[in-house]
């Protein structure tokens, strides 16, 4: 038999049956080579993206606050990192089906938890408590130092994870608390040039997009979505050193005469810059628990008082600028003034004093009588001008603007009254600023809480030169022998300055409460520095400024002028000094 | 020809293994750089809590403290300083 002639075989098919498969084939393969041009070439994107998406994460690029600094790039608030202890529970699954990589911090054992709360330093109650039960994740402490950050990590506990955070510190602490202020949780300003600057001093969180590999292990970095930015540095006008000398004898005043509260700033008369500012009571800007009532308020900024006497050399620069006196003008401080049924009179009644006298024995009686031949308006003017009854609007959160009201409303007693510094109130910072005028000669110069470089050469003219040169031999005929304030002097330099003791006001009437202050300058042939003193309610026997408030001006100042090497201008007696360190009588 | 396709596979690889070694070297060097980056940081961090420590070591209060009572410094009486003018400083 002969397979070759199999009839079935023999049989031909019709050759465009082949022929079809063969078309039916190509345009199958056709199909496919579309589809793979579509995938690959049209539309590539898609399945691109769709699997970057398996691996791509996007990831913050930290950035920190920036720094905020002294004068001389001390720090004094500066942010680190630190982190942030979370518990992450997953949901419950039978624990069969549990993958031992997917359980979360509801499997802690007790055993565990008391090793993160020995760690925490926290009660292991309360770290029970805060574990959420179920798909949930919650803060467990806050700001943890790294290093237990890293120890608690090594535990390798599920569900346990720490987040990066800054916090901020204040190496200084409270005594430049004030100024700088204080930062929320979030490392938000709220207070002092934390807020004021919050926008320069925040940085920018960035954001980027990267592929991570199984272990989580970034391996490739796709795109930057935003770039972080770094908060900028604040330089502050404020001299740490300055800071805190001023700071420590302010501190000393308010115990020493058991007063409540007290407030002292340096100013440096060619800049306008503020090189310190103190305020008692004060608070640890370290410690969150303490951050609430009174101690918080900046009171050389926010607290407005009434000026008393230290007012009264406006009137005399008034009265020298009006050409009607002079220096040397005779006024009849005798006696009481009358204003209807109420009275003006001074604590020790004075004879007949020249102008310059009436600023040194500070007599309420002569300086109302000169305030008497000016119109209100005029007088309102130069107090406006001076910078009262608005606030200073130095970006300072809370600055009050103190008051003073329209000339229109005022009575010739009140006009009386304005002249020795009651019935108008001002911030200490306004009354130290006011005495620029008499420091410079005769311009009031803007002032600055961050560093100046250059001096400021033109400020706004109140008064002539000559008016702020015969007002400042007045002011230091004031803290001079026979003036009120002869305890603001310091050896070795010339001091001008003016006291004032005001009645506080209680509830409309006056108290027999007192503020004692005392703002002047130093050195007189030149002044560098201001310096203003606010006592609040001494209570220790004495209230008056020339008691109270100068002595703690001379101490701030004294240490001021020596620290900045302001070299001396008054005579010292050398010789006997060089025969006392020879015989050695005093041991040093 | 065939040389011509030869030497052709062998171009195509050689460039598809460099290929895969180029981007592996990619990666861990990348690997590296983000190691560096977090190395970085944490020496940011570092330098950041020693400035800190180091303000806080600094504070004037802190050093006035000390001067005063274990080295009894204290600043000198007004009236125990001499000044020196110095014009006659320099003779």
């Amino acid at each position: 038999m002969k397979f070759a002639h199999n009839p079935l075989l023999a049989e031909l098919l019709p050759a465009w049956r082949a022929r079809l498969m063969l078309i039916v084939m190509m345009a199958l393969f056709g199909g496919l080579v579309a589809r793979a041009f579509w995938l690959q070439v049209v539309n590539d994107e898609f399945y691109q993206r769709k699997g970057e998406e398996r691996f791509s994460r996007v990831l913050p690029t930290p950035a920190s606050r920036g720094r905020v600094l002294d004068r001389n790039e001390q720090v004094l608030a500066m942010s680190t990192q630190v982190s942030a202890i979370v518990a992450e529970s997953r949901p419950t699954r039978s624990d069969a089906k549990a993958n031992p990589k997917d359980i979360g911090a509801e499997k802690l054992s007790p055993a565990q938890i008391r090793q993160l709360a020995e760690l925490l330093g926290m009660d292991h109650r309360e770290i029970a408590r805060k574990i959420p039960e179920n798909r949930g994740r919650s803060y467990l402490k806050r700001q943890v130092q790294p290093e237990i950050a890293k120890q608690i990590l090594a535990l390798k506990l599920p569900g346990i994870r720490a987040e990066p955070e800054y916090r901020r510190y204040y190496p200084h602490g409270e005594v430049s608390a004030h100024v700088v202020g204080f930062t929320g949780m979030d490392d938000n300003g709220l207070e002092g040039i934390e807020l004021a600057m919050n926008r320069p001093l925040t940085g920018q969180v960035g954001q980027r997009r990267v592929i991570t590999d199984a272990r989580r292990n970034v391996v490739e970095d796709i795109e930057v979505l935003a770039p972080p930015r770094d908060g900028g540095d604040v330089r502050l006008a404020i001299d740490a050193r300055l800071q805190f000398l001023v700071h420590s004898k302010l501190k000393q005043a308010v115990t020493d005469h058991k007063a409540r509260a007290g407030s002292a700033v340096v100013l440096d008369t060619r800049t306008g810059e503020v090189l310190a500012l103190a305020n008692w009571p004060t608070y640890n800007p370290n410690n969150r628990d303490q951050l609430s009532g009174p101690p918080l308020r900046n009171r050389a900024f926010t607290d407005t008082y009434e000026p008393g006497s230290t007012i009264k050399p406006i009137i005399a620069a008034m009265a020298l600028e009006s050409g009607r006196y002079t220096f040397d003008t005779p006024v009849d401080c005798a006696g009481k003034l009358f204003f209807g049924r109420a009275s003006i009179g001074d604590a020790h009644s004075h004879g007949t004093l020249s102008l310059a006298e009436v600023i040194q024995k500070s007599s309420n009686v002569g300086v109302a009588k000169i305030a008497g031949t000016f119109k209100p308006s005029d007088m309102w003017h130069v107090y406006d001008q001076m910078g009262f009854g608005s606030p200073l609007r130095l970006g300072f959160p809370g600055e009050a603007g103190g008051r003073l009201r329209p000339a229109a409303s005022w009575k010739p007693v009140e006009q009386a009254t304005m002249s020795y510094g009651h019935g108008m109130s001002v911030t200490l910072m306004q009354m130290a600023r006011a005495y620029m005028v008499f420091a410079r000669d005769g311009d009031l110069i803007p002032l600055s809480l961050t560093r100046v470089d250059a001096p400021q050469v033109n400020g706004m003219q109140v008064f002539s030169a000559q008016t702020a040169r015969e007002v400042r031999r007045m002011l230091e005929m004031a803290a001079g022998p026979g003036g009120t304030a002869p305890k603001a002097q310091i050896p070795g330099y010339r001091v001008a300055g003016k006291t004032g003791t005001a009645h506080k006001l209680e509830g409309g009437a006056y108290a027999n409460k007192y503020i004692a202050s005392f703002v002047g300058f130093a050195p007189v042939s030149d002044p560098r520095y201001i310096v203003a003193v606010m006592i609040d309610e001494p209570s220790n026997g004495v209230h008056y400024g020339g008691q109270v408030a100068a002595p703690v001006f001379s101490d701030i100042m004294n240490a001021t002028l020596r620290a900045t090497g302001v070299p001396p201008d008054a005579p010292v007696p050398v010789l006997q000094m060089a025969k006392n360190s020879v015989t050695g009588k005093e041991g040093w | 020809m065939l040389r011509l396709n030869l030497l052709l596979i062998a171009a195509l690889v050689i460039s598809a293994v460099s290929m895969v070694s180029s981007q592996h070297r990619s990666r861990a060097l990348h690997t590296e750089l983000e190691r560096e980056l977090t190395r970085m940081r944490v020496l940011e961090t570092e330098w950041g809590q020693l400035q800190i420590e180091q303000g806080a070591l600094a504070a004037h209060a802190r050093i006035s403290d000390l001067a005063e009572t274990k080295l009894r410094m204290r600043a000198p009486d007004p009236n125990r300083i001499i000044v020196i003018d110095s014009t006659e400083a320099g003779q």
